[in-house]
């Protein structure tokens, strides 16, 4: 792959932490990722937000140049990963979706094996590794083995073993999937210190929430391909309207004639199996006048609208399918 | 690649303790019972096994056979669950590490465990007479290229695999039938005439032959050269196949 034509597209502004085009990959006959592209500055936080089988995780996978792509172009840290693999590898971290920690070794030795796959001398190791397991508040379980630790704490210790090489990219696909609500905000105040510090961040979640506490931007997945790009802000500005009407159905409601009494209240309306959504700009106008055609004040609910109203507007299904 | 070779040895550092009675005890009474009590026997009733004593002729047999069946066992369970079940290969390769490095660490180390072994083994054999040859030092690096050649082609197939349900038949069906019948307690020329020629297809013969080449003193340079080319090119071609394999499956 030519290198001048990467220098021409980074040499306008500062050259991309990682870039795609038309980027793909194919199991047999499989597409999980059919041609995307996108662009990550460094320093921000970048999220791909989509549903299970997406394509998010394939994507992550080429980046971290752990899976060949089957087409397109991708270029990280201004290397191409089929020729500089492993030299990328040495300046990313990566926490996957499932853990892969070494269930043989104590937490201790699971850090400090790690710096040596990167060559890391043995007294730098050791700095860091402590360093690192106060980062992540392990301190007190150095020497526990792997096997007897919470899941929070498995993943905490992933994160520490991602950063033992001090990476300029690091990369978490799925990161609090599975976690208890204090594991995953303590989770998000290490990230948030970690981009403070410079690392850009690119994660991949089915969390609204975390999409929209974390990143500066972030794509859309679906089905292999992207559909929509932008800050979660833009996103919402761009493709829903300010705020939703949440109104719930009584059991024995028919979602389709519901529908069709309340669409004229709001620019749009979509039906859940329990829900009818109604997209409006002035919530509160909406859920009054909806009070005339008979639902009971317990069951309408305004909120602002979300990166799941995007989803839903964009693909017509939930982000948890 | 010797970053692997790193963890695997920390990993046995933790269990020494638990392996160290099995390595040390078990060739005592495996050469009591073979060399001694059963070579009494021999030399009663046969006199010599192809000039040596039963003990002299069955402790490097036992030694490079006990070593392969380790080496065996090491390269299939550990390798899916590295893969499958406990996941840390994974790990690995999102280091700068390739799964080919991963392979050869694998097979190194498993060589090298192999060779630790093998001391014990030689050791013991050596405190009970039966290494009448200063040679015999030199069946530690064949007992290690033996298991070389049984850890790489077993490395290199079990990565591939998606459960453990082949193994017990391996065991069964291939590294027992040749732990037995492999030169390694009685000469292959007590085997019926056709069999005989199968012996050359057995990894194992051509270490046993080089092993006790080493104990006793006894050999000819072409066979030993023989040997040495038949286990070389098992665990080069074997190898191939393994960085493929090992490739494949840890960054498809």
């Amino acid at each position: 792959m030519p290198a001048g034509r990467w220098q021409l597209a980074s040499s306008v502004v500062t050259a991309p932490m990682i870039e795609a085009r038309a980027l793909e990959k194919r199991f047999g006959s499989f597409v999980a990722v059919a041609g995307i592209d996108f662009s990550i500055q460094p320093g921000e936080a970048f999220g791909f937000l989509g549903p299970n089988g997406a394509g998010k995780t394939s994507t992550m996978r080429m980046i971290g140049c752990v899976s060949p792509r089957s087409g397109g172009e991708l270029c990280v840290l201004g290397l191409d990963p089929v020729h500089d693999g492993p030299r990328i590898r040495s300046r990313i971290g990566v926490v996957p979706q499932e853990d892969n920690l070494d269930t043989e070794l104590t937490v201790w030795d699971n850090l400090m094996i790690y710096g040596r796959y990167f060559d890391l001398p043995r007294a730098e190791i050791r700095e860091r590794a402590a360093e690192l397991l106060e980062f992540v508040q392990l301190g007190d379980r150095r020497n526990s083995k792997v096997d007897p630790l919470s899941g929070g704490m498995k993943r905490r210790l992933t994160i520490a073993r991602s950063l033992i090489n001090r990476p300029e990219l690091l990369l978490l696909d799925e990161p609090t999937t599975g976690l208890d609500p204090q594991a995953r905000h303590l989770l998000w105040d290490r990230l948030y210190q970690l981009k403070r510090n410079g690392v850009t961040l690119v994660l991949t979640t089915h969390y609204m929430d975390e999409a929209e506490q974390l990143c500066d931007r972030l794509v859309v997945m679906d089905n292999a391909r992207i559909v929509a790009e932008g800050s979660p802000r833009q996103l919402i500005a761009d493709n829903v309207t300010r705020e939703v009407v949440e109104i719930r159905l009584a059991i024995d409601a028919d979602p389709e004639s519901e529908v069709a009494r309340l669409k004229r209240y709001g620019d749009r309306v979509e039906a859940l199996a329990d829900r009818i959504l109604l997209y409006t700009d002035d919530g509160d106008a909406t859920a009054h006048s909806v009070q005339g055609e008979g639902f009971d004040a317990g069951s309408v609910l305004v909120r602002r609208a979300s990166l799941e109203d995007v989803f839903l507007i964009l693909t017509g299904r939930t982000l948890e399918d | 690649m010797f970053r692997v070779v790193e963890r695997e040895t920390r990993v046995y550092l933790a269990l020494w303790r638990g392996i160290a009675f099995t390595t040390f005890v078990q060739p005592a009474l495996y050469l009591g019972a073979m060399g001694v009590g059963l070579g009494g026997l021999v030399k009663a009733h046969t006199g010599s096994v192809d000039g040596l004593t039963y003990l002299d002729f069955v402790a490097p047999g036992l030694l490079v056979a006990t070593a392969v069946q380790l080496a065996a066992s090491e390269s299939m369970w550990p390798v899916l669950g590295g893969v499958k079940w406990m996941r840390q290969f994974h790990g690995v390769v999102a280091t700068p590490i390739r799964p080919g490095e991963l392979y050869a660490g694998f097979v190194l180390f498993t060589a090298i465990r192999a060779m630790f072994g093998s001391v014990a083994f030689l050791l013991i054999a050596a405190l009970l007479g039966a290494v009448p040859s200063a040679w015999g030092l030199l069946a530690i690096p064949a007992a290690g290229l033996c298991s070389a050649a049984f850890g790489a082609p077993l490395a290199a197939y079990s990565i591939g695999l998606d459960s453990d349900v082949a193994f017990p038949m391996i065991m069964r069906l291939a590294i027992l039938p040749l732990f037995l019948f492999s030169g390694t307690f009685f000469p292959i020329s007590q085997l019926p005439h056709g069999l005989r020629g199968l012996a050359v297809f057995s990894p194992l013969w051509h270490g046993v032959e080089l092993a006790r080449a080493a104990t006793t003193g006894h050999f000819g340079a072409a066979a030993v050269v023989a040997h040495l080319a038949v286990l070389v090119a098992v665990v080069g071609v074997s190898g191939a196949i393994g960085v493929r394999t090992f490739t494949k499956r840890l960054s498809s």
